[in-house]
């Protein structure tokens, strides 16, 4: 069981500069994200890309800015759980919550900090009616380990890094045949990894099908077939026991929803006093929650972090008044 | 300052049109427009054409600019394209030519 003052469900750049402000109070953060690495859209979606509205930075790269939040709250060493997204929570005797991960890591912390964004990343499905019925049976969203496609046939869809990137991988010695089909000629992947790809689709390694997307899936209880529909040759069907379709992720709120937290707008209700949500020692911050005037930007979940701390603090210890910690008198002290 | 106002349609997923009017000297874009009018446009990405979440279809005849390469390769990458009527929102910027502009939100994929 890991324990911890404040238990935040999201590491992105409000969840990061949560751990900063509760770390002044002397408060403990543990963190749970769903993604593999911190940073959340910013590290996830577009790491490249500049951000303008970040006060004093007339632009920083979404990637540094997870890269320095990180620099700026090690000093209190927080914890993380990455990889894995809170499923359950339940209240304790004592007031304290247990919060419980799709692999069963258990949290437990008197307050909870909900800076989830827009929710759990999860693959994009493609439109396919009886789709459903292959997944984890040929159907992958996700390559976990590329040797168990070692010696058969795949079929890859998508345009992008991954879906380049796992082509290129699987072909080169590991997969018996792989087959990559996109929906046109050119890729958004990077362009080494383009040129990579089309480089062993002319030496006849790879099965290179553009203006092609799969439409349909059969089998009979696992995957046995995927139709391909090609712009100018019609429809074509191909044998394989594997498909995986890597469009990107998107964001889903997902089993928070279930929490018994007042919801509106895919969004969670809070006071704006102190970022309370209906359920006493839950709180939410950042693009998560809702409220009138809600503006979802990083600079403004940063501010209700703070407030929220405050309000956290009082809750961990009502016998201390509140305090108020100036970083110019006695600079950051970590743990 | 009337002129820097067009009138917009946009019909929603239910089949409602909604007819909006937006400002053209505000840089502003559909996905934004739509978002502020508390339309179902996600926008995931902050409009930088890397989410494909504001995915609609240009119903009207209104002459647009091109497809950049960056929005039609995430266009690749979404689902329920129509390739004469799909565009991103967030790439269609408020300007006097948008003017009677009619598009429907594409469905969540």
């Amino acid at each position: 069981m890991i324990e911890t003052d404040i238990l935040i469900i999201g590491a992105g750049p409000t969840g990061l500069f949560t751990v900063f402000e509760a770390g002044l109070l002397k408060l403990k953060c543990h963190l749970i994200d769903s993604l593999p690495q911190a940073g959340g859209q910013c590290s996830e979606i577009y790491p490249k890309k500049p951000i303008y509205d970040i006060p004093a930075y007339p632009e920083i790269l979404a990637g540094d800015l997870t890269d320095k939040l990180m620099e700026q709250i090690e000093p209190f060493k927080p914890g993380f759980t990455l990889g894995e997204s809170a499923v359950t929570i339940d209240k304790q005797e004592d007031g304290s919550f247990i919060v419980t991960t799709n692999r069963g890591t258990k949290h437990k912390a008197p307050i909870v900090a909900i800076a989830g964004g827009l929710g759990v990343f999860e693959p994009r499905k493609p439109p396919i009616e009886n789709l459903s019925e292959f997944e984890d049976k040929g159907v992958e969203y996700i390559i976990k380990d590329p040797e168990f496609y070692r010696g058969k046939d795949v079929v890859i869809s998508g345009g992008g890094d991954s879906a380049l990137d796992w082509a290129y991988f699987l072909a080169n010695g590991v997969a018996k045949n792989v087959a990559l089909v996109h929906r046109r000629n050119s890729f958004r992947g990077h362009l080494d990894s383009v040129q990579k790809v089309m480089d062993m689709a002319e030496n006849g390694k790879l099965n290179l099908i553009t203006e092609a997307e799969v439409v349909g899936v059969s089998g009979n209880g696992v995957l046995n077939e995927v139709l391909v529909k090609h712009k100018t040759q019609g429809e074509i069907k191909m044998a394989t026991n594997h498909w995986v379709p890597l469009f990107g992720l998107s964001p889903k709120l997902g089993p928070i929803a279930d929490w018994g937290l007042n919801i509106s707008k895919n969004s969670i209700e809070v006071d704006t006093f102190d970022y309370s949500t209906n359920i006493d020692g839950i709180y939410a911050i950042g693009d998560v929650n809702t409220y009138p005037g809600k503006l979802k930007l990083i600079l403004c979940g940063f501010h209700e972090a703070t407030l929220m701390v405050q309000s956290a603090f009082a809750k961990i210890h009502p016998d201390k008044k509140n305090v108020l910690k100036y970083t110019t008198v006695n600079g950051v002290n970590g743990f | 300052m009337e002129d820097s106002i067009i009138k917009v349609t946009v019909i929603d997923r239910e089949g409602v049109a909604h007819e909006l009017e937006a400002p053209t000297d505000m840089n502003m874009n559909m996905m934004e427009v739509c978002k502020s009018y508390e339309l179902p446009v996600e926008g995931t990405c902050g409009g930088m054409a890397m989410c494909a979440s504001c995915h609609m279809y240009v119903e009207s005849e209104t002459e647009l600019p091109e497809k950049s390469e960056d929005e039609e390769d995430m266009l690749d990458e979404a689902f329920f394209v129509d390739d004469e009527k799909s565009r991103l929102g967030c790439q269609l910027h408020i300007t006097p030519e948008l003017d009677n502009l009619v598009v429907k939100l594409a469905p969540v994929g």
